[in-house]
């Protein structure tokens, strides 16, 4: 068991441990805790993956935004200090049933196809691609420079014989999330502001 | 060929899926329900990570990557303020009790 295999296999064991904790416990402010234990053992499997720029991304965005964002929602809403919504152990159990069945179904189809085949196959297909994906930029782990000229437009990762890419770039998808994120940004801010400031002048009124 | 193959990152894919699944629809806290969504997401990254390093895919898996991670960060911040706005009117967030639309 080499050390890549080794680091997997306790990354993947975290992950499964804590989403399935974040399902179990019933307090909010546990579920967030371990709500960041599987995020962050996610980033790690990104690692893992060669995928650096995104599980700095994900570490950055992911647990250091978004689960701070969602703590301080759990403070904000917060009507007692120890304050736990119950779900009852009916629909718990029927819930946990459901999720089995699905999780079965999942697990038997990811197991039981040959993926590796499948991409042998699609390789000999495809013998226009002069750089395969073991021998592609990414194989050194440093995909920031790649990400960003894709993100530009430009694709430097996947070449055909004369230098053209293969692939398209994704300038305009870049585009519209900027200005949906700004968008929504904006609608966050308006649909979440005080609106108490109105009611003492009501009273002067 | 490594021993960690594409097969065992997408059965922990699939853990976080129906993990999220369950997660939104057994809880009752609002806040709750958005944990799921996020554990959803991030199944689904996983995937998308997976087949861009063990098949053809190149970049492509990780743009897409990228992209859901802007979208679920625009999402959680959406669905929180939908979240305060409902406990200034209803005092809680217990979905349960959101089966009646007024202002």
């Amino acid at each position: 068991m080499n050390l890549e295999s080794l680091l997997f296999s306790i990354f993947a064991i975290l992950t499964c441990v804590s989403a399935l904790a974040v399902v179990i416990t019933q307090n909010i402010v546990r579920m967030a805790f371990w709500l960041v234990m599987s995020l962050g053992s996610v980033s790690a499997l990104f690692f893992l993956l060669e995928a650096d720029f995104l599980g700095a991304t994900q570490l950055l965005i992911y647990v250091g935004g978004t689960v701070v964002l969602l703590v301080f929602g759990v403070m904000l809403t917060a009507s007692g200090p120890y304050m736990q919504i119950k779900t009852s152990p009916a629909e718990m159990f029927l819930g946990g049933g459901v999720g089995g069945l699905l999780l079965l179904v999942l697990a038997s189809s990811v197991v039981s196809l040959d993926w590796e085949g499948n991409v042998a196959e699609r390789l000999g297909k495809e013998s226009t691609v002069a750089i395969g994906p073991r021998q592609s930029v990414n194989q050194a782990g440093a995909t920031g420079r790649p990400l960003g000229l894709a993100f530009l437009g430009l694709r430097t990762d996947q070449l055909d014989g004369n230098g053209a890419p293969l692939r398209p770039g994704y300038l305009l998808p870049f585009e519209i999330v900027s200005v949906h994120l700004l968008v929504v940004l904006i609608g966050a801010a308006y649909l979440a502001r005080a609106k108490r400031r109105v009611e003492p002048s009501e009273d002067t009124v | 060929m490594d021993s960690a193959g594409l097969n065992a990152y997408l059965f922990v894919a699939a853990v976080l899926f129906v993990s999220g699944v369950v997660c939104m629809a057994v809880k009752r806290n609002a806040i709750g329900v958005l944990m799921g969504v996020e554990l959803v997401l991030n199944g689904a990254n996983l995937n998308l990570v997976a087949f861009s390093r063990y098949t053809t895919l190149g970049l492509d898996g990780q743009v897409f990557a990228l992209f859901v991670i802007v979208l679920a960060a625009a999402e959680a911040a959406i669905a929180l303020a939908i979240a305060l706005n409902f406990y200034n009117n209803h005092l809680t967030i217990d979905v349960d009790r959101g089966n009646e639309m007024h202002g």
